[in-house]
């Protein structure tokens, strides 16, 4: 079990909406794979780096030479509602950009 | 061997040489898989999409080029199965997810360009865990895929729909993906070849990202050889992918006849915890058995941090995920929930589009991320992370590659694990950790058990060391006969 | 002196003049059709991947060469997971932990030409997000062509006490930023913008006072207006408690001078910070910081040093020219031109005539029809009197209408001022004999009078007469 606001408020940052059910299960399953992960408190970690990368920088970069966009039509073309060639949201709760 | 029915028997490397040498066209190729697939395909539910009109233009076109005289490439006329989760050019991406149930992709991937280029034919999408997360191909929002050695089980996953293409022969090559064993697993649980490349090994660009520095593309084949091919056409350099490595791409076809005479192979300890089926186990000591057979030296070598292999891979995959997955938001070209305002729609479109191992992921990736958890989950994560990579840069000081189980059980019933929380992810303690130190692995069919449910070998090496993998699943392959067995479907 | 110390902090984001985006190759131009810019990375498309562009990280460096920061060795990206529909991969790609650069300074100078350093914490590279604009029906519309144009995100330390002082450092920011080439920092096209923070304390107390960020500044003045109502405000709440200061970010309403809170309707911002996965991390050689540093233009300071220095210019003047690095580079030439040129008298015709000219927006000083030489040209005529001050001006705008050089001017024009002692004298004569009551009042110790004596030569001579000559003949020949 985790405390069910922790997943609330981690539902509430990820954008997420919850069924009750599923609200139940993620308390349950979550509460289990993080008492999984204790295990690693075992692991001394004291000056270990980190890998976020599992290889070496290949420090990739590109010419800073442009390429042609993609058509406009093909980068709207999955849009699920747009106004001409820009996208359209509904209002922001409560205003303000 | 040549008549049209047994056409889907041959390898890729057969038919490309004769599809080049203008023997057989790509259409009757390509027919001749489609016509496996229909028969096939309505009790196993590999596919997403196959569509044959698709398919055939593509073939046509390759034989209107072959008769205008030019000169084929590598994968002439070879039908070539793409997990849906590779972007192609005007077919449908859903990555299995309803949120992205209406999506077409206005651009190829890097490796489909390469398949292209490479005159293969891309030959429909194949099904999937919903944004690769699973290891059963269950989690789908579209359909189950079933083991064609036993219908009533699972075939793996993430990569399940690809494994289960070629293990049928409803095409000779499939790409997959792998995050943490998504191509190794189910090519173990289906009994064909599967390589999880070197990361870096082969541009991402293309690919929906679900952990960014764990992902990598790799191919399905049923032989050696045949992935061999995949592989030599995929490798290689990518300057829209910064994580591709500059390193030559090697000949993997001259690996392959190479033998294991002298090679120092490595077994690891911690390969065969209690946690392995026994008939897993026996059948792995009778690969190395046969390996040792053919010239191999074989010692005990450990990684001390397997069993860290899990909570690490949740940690790391899911945080990346959690942040990769924020793009499917029903704003730009998801589907969109009915929303009164834009909090709304994103909650919805984010609710309703996603199931539920999916949410579970990236839930606990916010949470390891979040303000006051990122040193205690990720950091600590990332670094046992780095141990792991250390134990196997030890190990490969004193060996050459390593052999292991690739999933400690055989494929299980339908629906035994999906739904409980950690036996699915226990699944994968033996594959995750390659992926974690970016390293290569391969699994390659060594056995069935007492049931007749196929029984893979896994192989590592250092990063790079494909030709090392490839040489000894090709010396393998030819002391045995497993690979040539074929499913019952 | 007051009782409260003013503390402000700037936070100033420049869009970087590269010919593509950060991490993908679409070209950028403010005012493009929507989403016309925009590519499977910067639309966030399943698969789409970042590559970064190099050149922007050489113009970050450079930037951090002519502030003199620190350039790290070694430096990585991270993501700053947030939702919104102007971003549409759900995070942008910033630097958090491990900035490319630290530390370096601006120094500003005041109107009595004391200077004060106010120092700049770090600066790093981050994508830019896309457009919302929204829609008085209801909704906005997002077009993402701005998506992944790469910023410099510039944080000074909290060093400054006034708005006169974030205004004074925006300028010299802006100047260098400029002379350096890495942006055209125009606020109006958004590819300069600023964010401001500000608290006000009892003077000595070590501790800052309440922090308000405030946003949504359009310009360097309301920058300083936004500041000036903060400060107020703050003052007030302090001196009479009229209300109670909380750490928020306000915005900045142009028309009214005053700031309001924003709505927010969120839990506070957890941004999840993390390494970028998909770009691996960064090293930079020191032989590439070099070599950048080699191509580093003379910078604002050290220009108006050296115009001060080198041609004995007031500071004020030196900081006029340096506005532009080319129209200090047309004076220097005009100086270099003739030697016999006072620098002040170049100075004054390049501070005025040159950039009232320029000001009007019809001619650049790279293209100005008067050559640097030309205008020395006319300046030295002055000099030597062939023409008064007054023609001088009409030279200069015959020379600017025709392109021809001074002396050609004044020739077609009739513009020559007669200074030929003989000619003038029976001018001067003349007038002496006509204006008897001014002749008396001269000599009566009435100096003013030789005034009506000048006017008749200059009548006589139709404005021609030089000014100087005339009068020292008056004198001669009253003196006879």
């Amino acid at each position: 079990m985790v405390d069910p606001s922790v997943v609330d408020s981690v539902a509430a940052l990820a954008r997420l909406d919850l069924d009750p059910a599923q609200r139940e299960r993620l308390i349950s399953d979550l509460g289990k794979i993080l008492a999984h992960i204790e295990m690693l408190d075992r692991v001394d970690t004291t000056d270990v780096p980190i890998t976020s990368h599992p290889l070496d920088a290949t420090d990739v970069d590109a010419a800073d030479e442009p390429i042609a966009s993609l058509p406009v039509a093909e980068g709207l073309r999955n849009a699920p509602d747009r106004e001409g060639d820009l996208f359209r949201v509904p209002p922001v709760l409560g205003g303000d950009g | 061997m040549s008549s049209v029915d047994a056409l889907h028997r041959e390898s890729a490397v057969d038919l490309a040489r004769a599809c080049a040498a203008g023997e057989r066209s790509a259409r009757s190729i390509a027919d001749a898989f489609l016509a496996r697939a229909a028969s096939v395909e309505p009790g196993l539910d590999a596919f997403l999409e196959l569509d044959a009109a698709r398919v055939r233009a593509q073939a046509d076109a390759i034989d209107a080029r072959r008769d205008r005289g030019e000169t084929l490439g590598p994968l002439a006329g070879v039908p070539v199965a793409i997990k849906d989760l590779i972007a192609e050019r005007d077919a449908p991406l859903t990555c299995g997810s309803r949120i992205l149930e209406n999506y077409v992709s206005p651009y190829d991937a890097h490796v489909i360009e390469r398949l292209r280029a490479a005159d293969a034919v891309l030959f429909g999408r194949t099904n999937l865990d919903e944004f690769a997360m699973g290891s059963t191909t269950e989690t789908s929002a579209f359909k189950v895929t079933k083991n064609p050695w036993d219908p009533a089980r699972f075939p793996g996953g993430s990569s399940g729909g690809s494994a289960v293409a070629v293990a049928a022969r409803m095409a000779p090559l499939a790409l997959g993906t792998e995050t943490g064993g998504s191509i190794r697993q189910p090519a173990s649980l289906c009994g064909v070849y599967g390589l999880k490349t070197t990361y870096g090994r082969v541009s991402r660009y293309g690919a929906a990202a679900y952990a960014s520095s764990l992902d990598q593309i790799g191919p399905f084949a049923t032989s050696a050889a045949d992935l061999a091919l995949l592989l030599g056409v995929i490798a290689g350099r990518d300057t829209r992918d910064s994580t591709s490595a500059d390193e030559p791409v090697p000949d993997y076809a001259a690996s392959l006849g190479q033998g294991v005479e002298g090679l120092r192979i490595g077994v690891p300890r911690e390969f065969f915890g209690d946690g392995v089926d026994p008939e897993v186990r026996a059948t792995v000591e009778r690969a190395i058995e046969t390996l040792r057979g053919l010239g191999a030296e074989t010692r005990d070598v450990s990684l001390p941090h397997t069993e860290y292999g899990i909570p690490v891979y949740y940690l790391v995959a899911t945080s990346e995920a959690s942040s990769n997955l924020a793009r499917y938001d029903g704003v730009h070209y998801t589907t969109r929930a009915d929303a009164p305002d834009l909090e709304h729609l994103y909650t919805r479109s984010r609710g309703d589009g996603f199931g539920l191992e999916v949410k579970k992921r990236i839930m606990l990736g916010t949470f390891a991320l979040s303000a006051g958890y990122y040193d205690a989950y990720y950091k600590k994560a990332q670094q046992v992370r780095t141990l792991i990579r250390r134990d196997f840069d030890a190990a490969f000081a004193d060996v050459d590659v390593l052999v292991g189980p690739v999933a400690p059980a055989p494929a299980a019933p339908l629906g035994a694990v999906v739904d409980d929380a950690l036996a699915m992810y226990m699944m994968d303690v033996l594959t995750v950790t390659a992926n974690l130190a970016g390293i290569c692995a391969l699994s390659c069919p060594a056995g069935f058990t007492e049931g007749r449910l196929p029984i893979g070998v896994q192989l590592l090496a250092p990063p790079f060391a494909e030709p090392t993998l490839l040489r000894t699943a090709a010396a393998f392959e030819a002391a045995t006969d497993y690979s040539r067995e074929e499913p019952i479907a | 002196m007051s009782a409260w110390e003013t503390i402000i902090g700037l936070e100033v984001h420049v869009q970087l003049d590269t010919a593509t985006k950060l991490f993908c190759r679409c070209a950028y131009e403010y005012g493009g059709q929507p989403n016309t810019q925009t590519c499977p990375v910067c639309l966030a498309l399943p698969g789409a991947l970042p590559v970064l562009n190099r050149e922007a990280l050489r113009l970050g460096i450079r930037t951090a060469l002519a502030v003199g920061a620190d350039v790290a060795t070694h430096t990585k990206f991270d993501r700053k997971n947030y939702f919104y529909p102007d971003l549409p991969k759900g995070y942008q790609i910033s630097q958090f932990d491990e900035p490319f650069c630290s530390g370096g300074a601006i120094t500003i100078e005041f109107k009595d030409g004391s200077t004060k350093r106010i120092g700049i914490t770090r600066i790093h590279l981050e994508e830019d997000a896309g457009k919302s604009t929204h829609r008085d029906t209801g909704g906005s519309v997002v077009d993402l062509n701005r998506c992944g144009v790469p910023l410099l995100e510039i944080v000074s330390e909290p060093d400054m006490r006034s708005p006169e002082e974030a205004y004074r450092y925006l300028t010299a920011l802006k100047l260098t930023l400029r002379y350096i080439g890495v942006s055209d920092c125009d606020m109006e096209k958004g590819s300069l913008r600023c964010d401001a923070n500000v608290s006000v304390r009892p003077r000595g107390q070590e501790a800052f006072g309440t922090k308000v960020e405030i946003k949504n500044l359009n310009s360097f003045r309301n920058v300083q207006r936004a500041l000036e109502f903060e400060v107020a405000r703050h003052t007030a709440a302090l001196e009479h408690g009229s209300e109670e200061i909380v750490q928020q970010t306000r915005l900045f309403d142009a028309t009214t001078g005053e700031t309001r809170p924003m709505r927010s309707k969120e839990q506070a911002h957890d941004y999840r910070y993390f390494p970028e996965p998909d770009v691996p991390p960064v090293t930079i050689a020191g032989d590439e910081v070099e070599a950048i540093g080699a191509t580093l233009p003379e910078l604002p300071r050290a220009k108006v040093d050296r115009l001060a220095t080198a041609h004995g210019l007031p500071r004020y003047d030196g900081w006029v020219l340096a506005e532009e690095p080319s129209v200090a580079d047309y004076f220097e030439e005009a100086v270099a031109a003739d030697a016999a040129n006072d620098p002040k008298a170049v100075s004054n015709w390049v501070t005025n005539e040159v950039k009232r000219v320029l000001n009007e927006g019809t001619h650049t000083i790279d293209a100005f029809p008067i050559p640097s030489g030309a205008l020395s040209g006319l300046i030295a005529m002055q000099r030597d009197g062939a023409v008064s001050a007054t023609q001088a001006k009409e030279v200069f705008q015959g020379m600017l209408e025709t392109g021809d050089d001074a002396p050609t001017v004044a020739k077609a024009r009739g513009l020559e001022q007669l200074s030929d002692t003989d000619a003038l004298e029976t001018a001067v004569r003349a007038a002496i004999d006509a204006c008897p009551k001014a002749v008396a009042d001269v000599r009566a110790g009435k100096e003013k009078a030789k005034g009506a004596i000048v006017g008749h030569v200059m009548k006589q001579t139709r404005g021609k007469a030089n000014p100087g000559v005339v009068q020292q003949l008056i004198d001669r020949v009253l003196a006879e």
